[in-house]
């Protein structure tokens, strides 16, 4: 299967430091991909990169069959690039509904009639239909947690990245959302998943990518990459 | 009896000062932007509409409403040009700008106008009086308040119910990630100005009918303006029109009492709120 995103050689450096070190990897369609490194080892800048809110000083990304290294991001979210942000940040005095249509009528470049019906299918996949006339400042972390995702589904993505989304939940609300994960990831959608929760990240991805200092020191069946003696040595810190 | 008709006169005159502090509160809402320019546009779309009556020979009506779209361009502009370039996280330079275009348009309105004091000419209307029982109220002051409700549920109704408001709202609640959904925070702000300057031009043909204008007289309604922002709670559209009736009423039966105490009794009133609620009458919920 042809790959939906397709990174070549990308370089990014704040002066002196390089934070992406020529990165080259493919995800398929419809694959879920999870990425693992240490703090700082470029994982949420590489989401920039994809996202464009960045822009690469070398390589080349393409998505969907056409190079996008130039492109604003804007039109890579309208193109069907969605995201969620590590610290879940809802405009709290909106409702849970309308910080949605916000979203879907800006990330589609739609009319507000024609996003709402998608809307309110996309709340009641992320369990948020109860509280959908609430505001989202009076909302608990897990539905804070699930209004991000729900507001990236709202653009309807074909690519999805998720930027540890799973970070700061107990136990059960983990499990919960990995339930939802699974669920949208089985519509099709191709996921690429920032996460620090090995277990819950491992449910549900095909692949693991390992970065640190900017570099892509392995990619391959979480199995084979949990079991690899360098990333159990950089990543978990367990001598071997 | 004469207390009700007071106290009536002043519900009607604070629907002026609504008028006076509704634009100043919807940009303040969405943009925290505090213009000090706010007084003087309404002196200047007055200066317009008179313009338009004197010049085409329109009533004060129709002059207002040629002047809507000339307003509203203008704010756009405004907001484009200069507003957008000084918001920031530093109020300090929105707060010189402003004050800057208020020095500006006085000394404008002064080489275009002189300094004598004007005013629109509404006919029949500016005498026509409602009896009701043993009270009569003015058509004038009564078409005030009620465009004050109107344009305060116009208002309200972009805010709550389209599409614009809802990016209005999520620009204010955080233009950082509005942008990253798409909304474009400029743009959003120039539309917002534009509106702010239709009520502008809704508050000047009042304010231009019922009494006389000068240059100089936009600091004065600035500052009932602010009172009434800042009496219904920042950013509450309903608590402006609230704060404006509160000021209104507080002049009219201090007027009552004694007539040097009508300005007065104004400001104390806006006091005595500061003193017990702080934050104004209807604070947002999170802030």
């Amino acid at each position: 299967m042809s790959p939906i995103l397709s990174l070549r050689n990308v370089t990014k450096s704040f002066g002196a430091l390089t934070v992406t070190d020529d990165v080259t990897f493919d995800v398929p369609q419809g694959q879920a991909l999870g990425i693992i490194g240490p703090n700082g080892a470029g994982k949420s800048t590489l989401f920039n990169l994809i996202t464009g809110n960045l822009s690469a000083d070398a390589g080349r990304i393409d998505y969907d069959g056409r190079d996008v290294t130039r492109v604003p991001p804007m039109q890579r979210c309208l193109s069907g690039i969605g995201r969620s942000f590590q610290i879940p940040q809802p405009f709290d005095r909106l409702t849970v509904f309308e910080n949605l249509l916000v979203s879907a009528t800006h990330g589609r470049g739609l009319p507000e009639r024609a996003v709402e019906a998608d809307c309110a299918a996309v709340l009641d996949r992320t369990e948020l239909i109860k509280v959908a006339n609430r505001p989202a400042g009076g909302l608990t972390l897990l539905q804070r947690k699930r209004l991000e995702l729900a507001r990236a589904m709202a653009t309807r993505p074909k690519l999805l990245l998720l930027d540890e989304i799973a970070g700061g939940l107990t136990e059960g609300e983990c499990v919960a959302l990995v339930d939802t994960i699974r669920a949208i990831h089985a519509e099709g959608v191709t996921i690429i998943w920032i996460e620090h929760v090995l277990h819950a990240l491992n449910s549900v991805v095909e692949r693991l990518l390992v970065l640190d200092f900017g570099k892509v020191i392995g990619i391959g069946e979480p199995d084979t990459i949990m079991a690899s003696q360098e990333v159990r040595e950089i990543y978990l810190g367990i001598e071997v | 009896m004469i207390w009700v008709d007071t106290v009536l006169q002043g519900v009607l005159l604070g629907g002026l000062y609504a008028l006076f502090a509704l634009g100043l509160s919807l940009v303040f809402g969405i943009m925290r932007l505090v213009n000090l320019a706010h007084g003087d546009l309404i002196v200047f779309a007055a200066y317009l509409i008179l313009l338009l009556v004197t010049l085409l020979g329109l009533g004060p009506f129709m002059a207002a409403i040629v002047a809507l779209p000339i307003m509203f361009a203008l704010g756009w502009a405004l907001q484009r040009v200069v507003l957008n370039r000084v918001l920031g996280t530093d109020i300090l330079p929105p707060l010189l700008v402003t004050f800057g275009l208020s020095v500006v348009l006085q000394n404008a309105l002064l080489e275009g106008f002189s300094a004598d004091s004007r005013r629109i000419p509404a006919g029949w209307l500016e005498t026509a009086s409602l009896p009701i029982g043993p009270i009569s109220l003015g058509v004038m002051p009564l078409l005030t308040f009620l465009s004050a409700i109107a344009v305060t549920l116009a208002l309200q109704w972009v805010f709550y119910r389209t599409s614009l408001g809802r990016a209005f709202r999520a620009t204010s609640d955080d233009p950082v990630t509005a942008s990253l959904m798409g909304v474009k925070p400029a743009s959003v702000f120039a539309k917002a100005t534009g509106i702010a300057m239709i009520v502008v031009t809704i508050a000047a043909l009042y304010l231009g009918t019922r009494a006389n204008f000068d240059p100089t007289t936009g600091p004065a309604r600035l500052i009932y303006a602010f009172e009434a922002v800042i009496i219904g709670g920042l950013g509450s559209l309903w608590g402006t029109l609230a704060g404006g009736i509160i000021i209104g009423v507080a002049q009219t039966v201090g007027a009552q009492i004694n007539p040097e105490w009508q300005i007065l009794a104004g400001h104390v009133a806006f006091l005595v709120v500061l003193l017990i609620r702080p934050r104004g009458l209807f604070p947002r919920a999170f802030d």
